[in-house]
């Protein structure tokens, strides 16, 4: 039941820094990410403030312990290399990403505001969530 | 960019890196919000229930924040139909690739995992290239 708590309120504050930092906007996100055009830098500065906070935490947690415990993290144990998948996975989500102005956490986001696209958009997602474990997981 | 949008942008984006910091900490997950949401798919297992927990929070940010009377602002560019095809980029490459913007962008850089910046780097690219090509080519 804390736990539950817990994860809850993490989800939370996960959310509501996307909406603070405006990235629940898919039209500033393509602000962000079009370059040549009228361009709304905002969003590396959202990126540079978690990768520090994150980093800063991380650097607190583990400054006292040994590297064993950093290496209990599942995302550690996966395993390392850059490959093709790597690529064309971040590459095909990188065309998705542009062609909407949404990554999953603000299409997640958004589904309470009740628009027909962005439903559109989730539905879709999952599908294609489905798609990648019937072509290479079974 | 004003002093307004720098601080929210700070601000938004040191409550991601906290929220990641938490979940990662207490619960040794990685906030990557792709691998959180497709492990929703059926059949469920024992993990589905603290991502549930996580999802329901980051779902309930939205009318949370509206209770304090502002506003969220959400413009789509794209008709839905667009948006359906973006959204089964999304999350087929998101898999694939093994991250979005929050795995891969956030958490996945800031324990300095080359894999990471790698899909960082090839998703920001071929988002850029992709807004670009449908704002100043087509």
């Amino acid at each position: 039941m804390k736990n539950t708590v817990y994860l809850f309120a993490y989800g939370l504050l996960f959310g509501l820094g996307l909406i603070v930092a405006g990235m629940s906007n898919p039209a500033k996100v393509l602000a962000f990410l079009d370059v040549t055009g009228e361009w709304d830098p905002s969003l590396a500065l959202v990126m540079a403030s978690a990768l520090l906070t994150l980093g800063l935490a991380r650097y607190l947690m583990h400054r006292n312990n040994d590297t064993a415990d950093r290496e209990q993290e599942p995302s550690a144990i996966v395993p390392a290399g850059v490959d093709a998948k790597l690529m064309s996975g971040a590459a095909i989500f990188g065309v998705g990403w542009g062609l909407s102005g949404f990554c999953p956490g603000p299409a997640l986001l958004g589904l309470s505001a009740g628009v027909l696209g962005n439903y559109a958009f989730v539905a879709a997602m999952f599908v294609g969530f489905w798609l990648f474990r019937l072509l290479h997981q079974r | 960019m004003n002093y307004l949008t720098i601080l929210s942008a700070l601000a938004g984006g040191a409550m991601i890196g906290m929220a990641a910091a938490l979940l990662l900490f207490t619960h040794k997950h990685t906030a990557g919000i792709s691998g959180i949401a497709a492990g929703m798919l059926p059949p469920w297992s024992e993990s589905s229930v603290w991502r549930g927990w996580f999802l329901a929070g980051l779902l309930a940010s939205g009318p949370l924040y509206r209770l304090s009377g502002a506003d969220i602002a959400l413009d789509l560019a794209a008709s839905p139909g667009l948006l359906a095809i973006a959204g089964l980029l999304v999350g087929y490459g998101t898999r694939l690739g093994g991250g979005c913007t929050s795995g891969h962008g956030v958490c996945g850089i800031a324990r300095l995992s080359v894999r990471s910046i790698v899909a960082t780097l090839t998703f920001m690219l071929t988002a850029g290239i992709t807004v670009f090509i449908v704002r100043h080519l087509l």
